[in-house]
């Protein structure tokens, strides 16, 4: 079995609204020297699989079809076998 | 002739578009549940506004799963008619039936109000009744109905006139000020390249009824009516 944990990063050329709202709240408490914020998506999730290649291209194809959208994030993952 | 608005969980402008397709237009309408594998011989399929399993992950991310989205898109690629309104735009391009996603708003508000749009496009079959360049008066209810699609993308969109609908203000003009959520070149609604799929964000269902003090909506209907 493997623990994936999942990153998918909206592509830095894209504007991260988010980011630049979490960008005024780090000011209004008082710090001024932080900038370019980013807010992405976390996932985990355990493959019920012990060929390490075989669960890599499951979560691949996970990331591929649901968790990235391919117009706006990338995606990487680390594989911890359990 | 036959209609079919589809019910996702969540969906919540499914009964006012079988309302206008019903009873404002006279077509015969059924509902379609999204586990549904059968369109019923429909001519027409709708994706109605809502919030389709809450919106989470991404907004339409889940519903391209629905058991129902297989038979739109073999019905698409047939020729079918599909169209998508607000929730159902960002389905479709989830399911890749139109191009480029709809993100949130650069705003992160929702925006709900009356919006101006141009039609830049009156050839296709969901806007023919309307004049080239005509500005309509249409309701938006979103928080994630800005468009996004890269530059090449941007320009396949021009060059197939796949441009239905633009943001502007009430003299027409396409400004960033009329722009309600940060879409690229102001876009409102799209189609795909053989123009029988169109998305939009506003709600042309919320305007097509005198008694609700704007009817610039109905002609899309009648667009499609007209075509079959």
């Amino acid at each position: 079995m493997y623990r994936a944990k999942i990153f998918v990063k909206r592509r830095r050329t894209i504007l991260d609204p988010q980011g630049k709202a979490i960008e005024l709240g780090v000011k209004s408490i008082g710090i001024s020297n932080v900038e370019d914020i980013r807010m992405d998506k976390y996932f985990e999730l355990t493959v019920n699989e012990n060929d390490e290649i075989v669960a890599r291209k499951i979560v691949d194809k996970i990331c591929d079809s649901l968790l990235a959208n391919p117009h706006l994030e990338d995606y990487h993952f680390e594989l911890e076998r359990l | 002739m036959k209609f079919g608005v589809v019910i996702f969980p969540g969906s919540n402008c499914d009964y006012d578009t079988y309302y206008v397709l019903k009873h404002m237009l006279k077509v015969e309408t059924v509902f379609l549940f999204h586990k549904d594998t059968d369109l019923q011989n429909c001519d027409v399929i709708i994706l109605p506004g809502g919030f389709s399993f809450g919106d989470y992950l991404r907004t339409g991310a889940i519903a391209k799963f629905s058991p129902i989205m297989k038979e739109i898109n073999e019905f698409a690629k047939n020729g079918g008619y599909v169209m998508g309104i607000c929730n159902g735009f960002q389905i479709l391009c989830e399911s890749e039936l139109l191009p480029g996603v709809l993100t949130m708003n650069t705003s992160l508000r929702f925006q709900c109000y009356d919006v101006y749009v141009k039609v830049i496009n009156n050839k296709s079959p969901f806007t023919s009744e309307y004049q080239f360049n005509e500005v309509l008066t249409m309701p938006i209810a979103h928080g994630e109905g800005n468009y996004f699609i890269d530059d090449d993308g941007l320009k396949a969109l021009y060059d197939n006139d796949q441009i239905i609908l633009k943001y502007c203000d009430q003299d027409g003009n396409i400004t960033f000020d009329a722009n309600p959520n940060g879409s690229v070149s102001n876009i409102a609604g799209i189609c795909n390249k053989s123009k029988n799929v169109f998305g939009l964000m506003p709600h042309p269902e919320r305007c097509s009824e005198q008694i609700l003090g704007n009817t610039d909506g109905i002609r899309i209907f009648q667009s499609l009516l007209n075509n079959l």
